[in-house]
């Protein structure tokens, strides 16, 4: 039996490969309580990994996706709004499948894109890992619910506002940055924040679909159930990973909340916005 | 299926086809997607219940009931419903039997868990030893039916709960001011009236239910994405019908079948939520009464 420090320095960075502490993980009756802690810790680097990645990359991606429906012009706004009905519509599980199939049936070597200049070779081998491919469809997927909410929030921007922008000569982008882009992101901050909280929960989907887990380093999730395999117990390895994701809850609200408040700062205290967290959209 | 499928290598592509998509593995495949509506319609009506309660539960005026309403919803919104998914099916199985052991076998002096097993006697083991395959089934879409209502219900309770907050304080007061009990305000006021401000937050509900039922794959059981996974994969000559790695083609199909389903979804509560608004004090019911004055 390991000690509680040598199962920390064997597993506290397995998730990063076999090179990273223990080659094989624990099995069978060899398992203890720290291993399972740790190890589970260990998948949370790939958990922030694509969630912090996929929101970060989502957001920019969703305010081009909402400002395009937004638009007038049918050219944009039909392209986008089917973007989102598509992505919004389907379940992110049958995605993660879906998209795998079709990047396992891209040319091995590579595919290459000639831009006139020079040409682009895409690695297409790497779309096939859960690290890239993965993470493409989890930026898709949130793109398209961000970009929902960002368009609820174009909608309910006040009249007044933008009345305001014109009588002070502001037009074209110099108007969208400084009131069409604030108001939109304050009012839809809320939900943005459920947003970023599923998106977080469902990075558990990842290794569950059909994308592989190369050298067993996966995310939390991922791990809570090998050890559940392997011990035939749920009541040891699902909660840990519970407790995990409660505090990458908290964490989130706490970070969103401290955006939150910055965004609402101009504003009279009774007209803030609490953050709370109501659950409405996930997959 | 039909009479010219007896050697289909020899078939033009047409008839291949036709021979191809109607092969007793695909049948099943159909069969799985009735499988997914029944979930649906066996879950939404248990969560809408598991909802109501928690709601009530969450409102309820004695401490202990009401500080469970809460944990429940709290903790269910917090964790990934996939972590409930995977936990409730095998600790609840594992509970029954651990009961069912104790009742059955009074006399047994091992431990259950014996390092990683989980061992009962042989009279107290659910389904029983000798159970035909289709009892083994429903047992494991009972558990999937069950552990989607855990999460869904706590969902449900919570805009049930807002439902029932976002009533007119006014009527409430009317009601106890004609000496209503709170029973009777309950089921005469409160209960009529709140499913015109829960449907928005129940429609979303559903639509994520409805997203959330592939993962019935994760407990095992031949849903559509086992088949999808089954018959899309390549088939060498060896087989009946050989075709290369087809998967992304069947994927392509759940994806529109599931896309159909929310979209068909979307416009039926479109029209509940007019149905509803109806005389009620909303902004939408108060529309309508002046379109029909008009």
């Amino acid at each position: 039996m390991r000690t509680c420090a040598e199962s920390f320095n064997a597993y506290i960075l397995r998730a990063l490969g076999r090179d990273y502490g223990e080659r094989l993980l624990p099995r069978n009756l060899d398992i203890t309580f720290c291993d399972q802690v740790f190890l589970i810790g260990s998948g949370l680097i790939w958990t922030l990994y694509f969630a912090a990645l996929a929101i970060f990359i989502g957001f920019f991606l969703a305010v081009a996706v909402a400002v395009a429906k937004f638009s007038e012009n049918p050219w944009l706004s039909r392209p986008a709004s089917t973007f989102i009905f598509v992505f919004r519509g389907s379940p992110l599980f049958i995605q993660f499948f879906f998209f795998y199939s079709a990047f396992v049936l891209l040319p091995r070597t590579g595919i290459e894109v000639p831009l006139g200049f020079t040409t682009l070779t895409v690695n297409t081998s790497a779309l096939t890992t859960a690290q890239v491919g993965g993470l493409f469809v989890l930026v898709l997927n949130t793109t398209a619910y961000s970009a929902e909410l960002f368009v609820g929030a174009l909608r309910s921007i006040p009249k007044g506002d933008l009345e305001a922008a014109d009588a002070y000569g502001l037009s074209g982008f110099t108007k969208f940055r400084r009131v069409v882009f604030p108001s939109m992101l304050r009012l839809a901050w809320p939900s943005y924040t459920n947003e970023a909280i599923f998106l977080t929960h469902s990075t558990t989907l990842v290794f569950l679909s059909a994308f592989p887990a190369r050298q067993q380093s996966g995310e939390a999730f991922y791990y809570a159930r090998y050890f559940v395999d392997q011990t035939f117990n749920p009541f040891v390895g699902y909660p840990i990973v519970a407790a995990y994701f409660i505090l990458l809850t908290l964490a989130i609200i706490g970070l969103f909340g401290i955006a939150n408040r910055r965004l609402n700062r101009h504003l009279p205290k009774a007209a803030r916005q609490r953050l709370t967290f109501r659950p409405r959209y996930l997959r | 299926m039909f009479a010219f499928c007896i050697d289909p290598a020899t078939l033009p592509q047409w008839q291949w086809f036709a021979c191809y998509l109607t092969t007793p593995t695909h049948f099943a495949f159909y069969r799985s997607f009735l499988m997914v509506l029944l979930l649906l319609a066996i879950t939404a009506p248990v969560a809408l219940g598991m909802g109501l309660l928690g709601a009530m539960a969450v409102r309820s005026r004695i401490w202990p009931v009401s500080w469970l309403g809460k944990g429940y919803v709290n903790i269910v919104r917090g964790v990934p419903d996939i972590v409930f998914f995977m936990f409730v099916p095998i600790a609840l199985g594992q509970g029954i039997e651990w009961v069912w052991h104790h009742i059955q076998c009074p006399d047994w002096d091992q431990p259950i868990r014996q390092g990683n097993d989980f061992i009962v006697c042989r009279e107290a083991k659910i389904p029983g030893v000798n159970a035909p395959a289709w009892v083994r089934d429903v047992y494991a879409f009972g558990m999937a039916v069950i552990a989607f209502a855990l999460v869904f219900g706590a969902f449900a309770a919570n805009t049930l709960y807002g439902a029932m907050q976002a009533i007119p304080k006014a009527q409430i007061e009317t009601a106890e001011a004609y000496g209503m009990t709170p029973a009777q305000t309950f089921r005469r006021i409160i209960m009529p009236q709140m499913w015109v401000y829960a449907l928005p937050g129940l429609s979303n509900i559903w639509q994520i239910l409805i997203k959330a039922t592939p993962l019935l794959f994760l407990l095992g059981l031949q849903d559509a994405v086992y088949w999808a996974r089954e018959l899309g994969g390549q088939k060498t000559s060896l087989y009946t019908y050989p075709h290369p790695d087809w998967r992304v083609w069947y994927f392509l199909v759940l994806l529109c079948f599931y896309l159909f389903l929310t979209w068909i979804s979307e416009r039926s509560f479109a029209r509940l939520n007019a149905r509803l608004s109806r005389g009620q004090a909303t902004a939408a019911g108060e529309r309508m009464r002046k379109a029909a004055a008009a």
